[in-house]
């Protein structure tokens, strides 16, 4: 029985609506309320004029323009507070790694303004660090690839004392490269540190098969939703573009005693490869859901559609088990527009698409139809 | 100062330019979108000067080099040429 | 009646640059602090001036002691003086109930200024001369040890005197953090520390009294703090199980981040910097989990500073004049610059208008009045079109600004407090010609041009 999301008439924000080749989780999260039969608002909160799901006819109702974390939260809230008045929001799903803190510090101060999320608290958010992993979970069972973080670059000559080539070096938020020799972690090493600052994390590469899950994790240890997926399309920049959902007993037992220690609340993505010792190992932990959560809708759990209703303090039930053998490939497919709807964006910071029955807006449409184009 | 791409600009009147001929878009605040659509309608410098001072609280100096500055941009955005009355700013 | 001006300004839109929200700035004003009006402030005190507020030095000290003493009763603070050594702000903490950490000879004078006892008074620092340490020893300071050399002094210096003294041994260590600070005591790792603790207690000179670790500054890893108490509680274990000697302090330093922002940062303090409760969970773990804490309850010893003071302290600036950059932003000359403000080359601090602006917002950058290309206090942010004339407000500027300050080019401004009662009190006056000369002396065959 499909998730029912149809009599429920709130307002529903999600961030992140950047498809293309690098693509954010927003649109696809926005496809699962809707599938889940969801006619309220859904409000696109995004940073950028130019970002895809923009422009995808009735996705989002009303698009917002919003200060990017860095900006601080003043900003945010003073921003916050002006779309509030315009459109009272119920949920909010942030999908960015670099927002959740923000969601997560700032949540009383949603919860004031009438706003729910479903996070983790800071301190299990920090758990899931890549450059925790390594200390925390291996103690309780789970294993982690040989890890060390590197503030200086003569770690790197001495790398091979404890790891074999190749290792990966990787920035703490972004970024991971391969090296096999001192010569190339060294190079990736200094561009990391340039880029992202320190420390530089270096891993050893463990070959094997390389499995994603989506989960919804209650928050006392136990899972709303989980459903793995191995990749079968890969692009050049590492992207998984098409998967199939799998059935394996110690894949889910992995996932399960992880959920179990890591106690998480809300949406995330584990990276895991079975290593040739057949033996599971914990890459990341992403603290949001994939840009492939569709394949868990598909697959029998609309992760994003419960999300919704556990943020709204509802009572969910586990979701049903996962179809293994449901399969998706990504298309990318060009939006025809006009560049007046991009001008409301950049000029108004924000567009307005539809009138919900329930939202009281006086605010004109978007854009100037006298343009002389 | 030749203004004619200026006045090919479409400009809407939420601030949003957009010049068809190259495809490039452009966002202004109140005041330069203001003089932009002067500009449009034909005003010289000495116009654009008078209705500024006029309608806003600012002072001839403070006006000026801001005038300066917002004319050196649309140049550096190729959004006016160099007319015959700039020759000695060439 | 005519519409509010602000400078024309037009700019491409690209991917990834078009985040205006409607060209509406999302800055606040502040035009008081603490319900003084800043018009008024500037009119009275000049411009610039630092403005600092009694109120929330108290409020935040008390806000820090309480959620330490929630982990761990029997704690204490010593004020760091290099943070912020203003006889009238050292005051406020010592009625708080601080003790005093200082790290030279000049801030010793200071502390004992002001009338605090040796008993009181941490000695601490690498660089301590052999009079300073007579001093300290005789006054009944503690001295916390930096290096050996230093050690076999006060060895000399106690023998000579016939006193012996009350020490504690700097260590570093590795806590998880970068850049680690090994510069400072002895490592723990390599079994430095242990081996000085066994050299100091076979010399019979001093009593060892605590132990210390200063991991760094600005750590907004919490959790390294539990490594810090961690590493220091099992080092005093061993120390007990070894020597049957029981240290009376564990003092895990300083370092707590403010609410500021490093320039390399990418997310602001309100999402980067751990609260206090952050902090203290992280040492308080550490102590809960101690066998050394269950037997002998050691006094818990804080040296903060930065995260006391930063926020309670203002800077005040004038816009002297603003210009266009080739780059398309906005510069505005601030008469402050980092010659007052030094914090500015490292950290993002926040500067905000005095009084609302309706209009739109570009990027602006702020330059200080200084004829160098140094003299940047804050990297373009978006920010509202000021006018000459117009104050702003850059916070936080309360640590290590009225200590690191230098008198190069211009005369160091004004420095207030405001009392909790309202009242404005000088506490630095404005320097001038005779402050910035009063040492020099020109020779006589130079005296006529």
């Amino acid at each position: 029985m499909p998730f029912d999301l149809s009599d429920l008439n709130i307002c529903i924000a999600v961030t992140g609506l950047k498809t293309g080749d690098n693509p954010q989780p927003g649109v696809p999260v926005i496809r699962c309320l809707r599938k889940a039969g969801f006619r309220g608002k859904i409000i696109g909160l995004v940073y950028d004029a130019l970002e895809s799901g923009i422009y995808v006819d009735s996705l989002a109702d009303e698009i917002y323009q919003i200060p990017y974390p860095s900006a601080g939260a003043e900003a945010f809230l003073n921003r916050l507070d002006t779309i509030l008045s315009r459109s009272a929001i119920d949920v909010i799903i942030p999908t960015l790694d670099s927002e959740i803190i923000t969601y997560i510090r700032l949540n009383k101060e949603l919860e004031q303004r009438g706003i729910h999320t479903f996070l983790p608290d800071e301190e299990h958010y920090l758990l899931r660090d890549k450059t925790r992993l390594a200390s925390y979970f291996p103690d309780k069972g789970i294993k982690v690839p040989r890890t060390i973080l590197i503030n200086d670059s003569s770690q790197i000559m001495s790398l091979d004392q404890s790891m074999s080539w190749p290792v990966f070096i990787k920035g703490r938020y972004y970024e991971a490269f391969k090296a096999y020799t001192v010569a190339e972690a060294l190079h990736y090493y200094q561009d990391i540190c340039n880029r992202w600052g320190m420390p530089v994390i270096a891993q050893q590469v463990v070959s094997g098969d390389e499995f994603n899950v989506v989960i919804i994790g209650d928050g006392k240890g136990g899972m709303i939703g989980m459903v793995p997926q191995r990749k079968l399309v890969i692009t050049d920049k590492g992207k998984g573009f098409g998967g199939v959902v799998v059935k394996n007993a110690g894949l889910d037992k992995f996932a399960a005693d992880l959920m179990r220690i890591l106690r998480w609340r809300g949406a995330c993505e584990l990276e895991i490869i079975k290593g040739m010792d057949n033996a599971f190992y914990l890459i990341e932990i992403n603290p949001r859901f994939p840009a492939w959560v569709r394949l868990a809708e598909g697959a029998g759990q609309n992760q994003p559609a419960a999300l919704v209703m556990l943020a709204l303090g509802r009572k969910v039930d586990p979701l049903p088990p996962y179809r293994p053998g449901t399969l998706f490939i990504r298309h990318a497919e060009d939006v025809i527009s006009d560049i007046q709807v991009m001008g409301g964006i950049a000029a108004l910071g924000e567009l307005i698409n539809r009138t919900s029955e329930h939202c009281e807006t006086s605010f004109p449409a978007s854009g100037d139809p006298d343009i002389g184009i | 100062m030749e203004t004619v791409k200026v006045t090919e600009l479409a400009i809407s009147d939420n601030g949003f330019i957009f010049d068809p001929a190259t495809g490039y878009s452009y966002s202004a605040n109140e005041t330069g979108f203001m003089l932009l659509r002067m500009l449009q309608s034909g005003l010289d410098k000495a116009e654009i000067r008078q209705q500024f001072l006029t309608e806003y609280e600012t002072t001839p100096d403070s006006l000026d080099s801001d005038l300066e500055h917002f004319i050196l941009m649309l140049r550096a955005l190729n959004l006016i040429g160099v007319g015959p009355e700039d020759a000695d700013a060439v | 009646m005519k519409k509010q001006y602000s400078a024309p300004y037009i700019e491409r839109n690209a991917a990834g640059s078009t985040n205006k929200y409607a060209h509406r700035s999302v800055l606040s004003h502040l035009d008081n602090i603490d319900h003084v009006p800043i018009g008024n402030l500037i009119k009275e005190h000049g411009s610039p001036l630092f403005v600092f507020s009694e109120r929330q030095i108290r409020r935040t000290y008390r806000h820090l002691t309480d959620v330490i003493q929630m982990q761990y009763p029997n704690s204490e603070i010593s004020w760091s003086y290099k943070t912020n050594y203003l006889g009238a702000i050292c005051s406020i903490y010592h009625q708080e109930g601080a003790k005093a950490e200082c790290v030279s000879g000049m801030e010793y004078e200071m502390a004992k200024r002001l009338g605090v006892e040796g008993k009181n008074i941490i000695f601490n620092g690498p660089g301590k001369r052999r009079n300073e340490i007579v001093n300290a020893v005789n006054d009944g300071a503690r001295l916390h040890i930096d290096h050996l050399e230093e050690l076999y002094l006060i060895e000399k210096v106690s023998d000579e005197l016939g006193i012996i003294p009350e020490v504690a041994i700097r260590i570093n260590m590795d806590t998880g953090i970068y850049p680690m600070w090994t510069r400072f005591g002895f490592n723990y790792e390599n079994g430095e520390a242990f081996r000085a603790v066994q050299r100091l207690l076979t010399g019979k000179k001093m009593k060892l009294v605590g132990l210390h670790v200063h991991q760094g500054t600005f750590i907004l890893d919490a959790f390294s703090y539990y490594w810090v108490a961690q590493k220091l509680l099992t080092l005093a274990q061993q120390i007990k199980e070894q020597f049957d000697v029981v240290v009376d302090y564990i003092d895990v330093g300083g370092g707590f981040a403010s609410q500021n922002a490093l320039h390399a940062q990418y997310t602001p303090a309100e999402y980067a910097t751990p609260s206090y409760d952050q902090y203290a969970a992280a040492i308080g773990n550490a102590f809960n989990e101690s066998r050394f804490v269950r037997e002998h309850e050691p006094r818990l010893i804080l040296e903060t500073g930065r995260v006391l003071v930063d926020e309670a302290g203002y800077l005040l600036s004038r816009v002297i004049g603003r210009k266009n950059l080739p780059t398309g932003e906005r510069a505005v000359i601030l008469d402050a610059g980092v010659n007052i403000n030094i914090t500015a080359w490292w950290y993002k601090q926040r500067v905000r208008p005095t009084r609302p602006f309706a209009g739109s917002y570009q990027n602006t950058v702020f330059y200080g009045p200084l004829c160098m290309n140094i003299d940047l206090i804050r990297p373009a942010m978006p920010f509202p079109d000021l006018q000459s004339g117009d104050v702003v407000v850059v916070s936080p500027v309360g640590a290590y600004n009225v200590t690191q300050w230098m008198q190069f080019i211009e005369y160091r401004p004004n420095v207030i407090l405001i009392s909790e009662t309202g009242a404005v009190e000088v506490i630095r006056e404005r320097e001038e010609l005779a402050d910035v000369i009063s040492r020099e002396h020109i020779p006589e065959h130079l005296i006529r041009i």
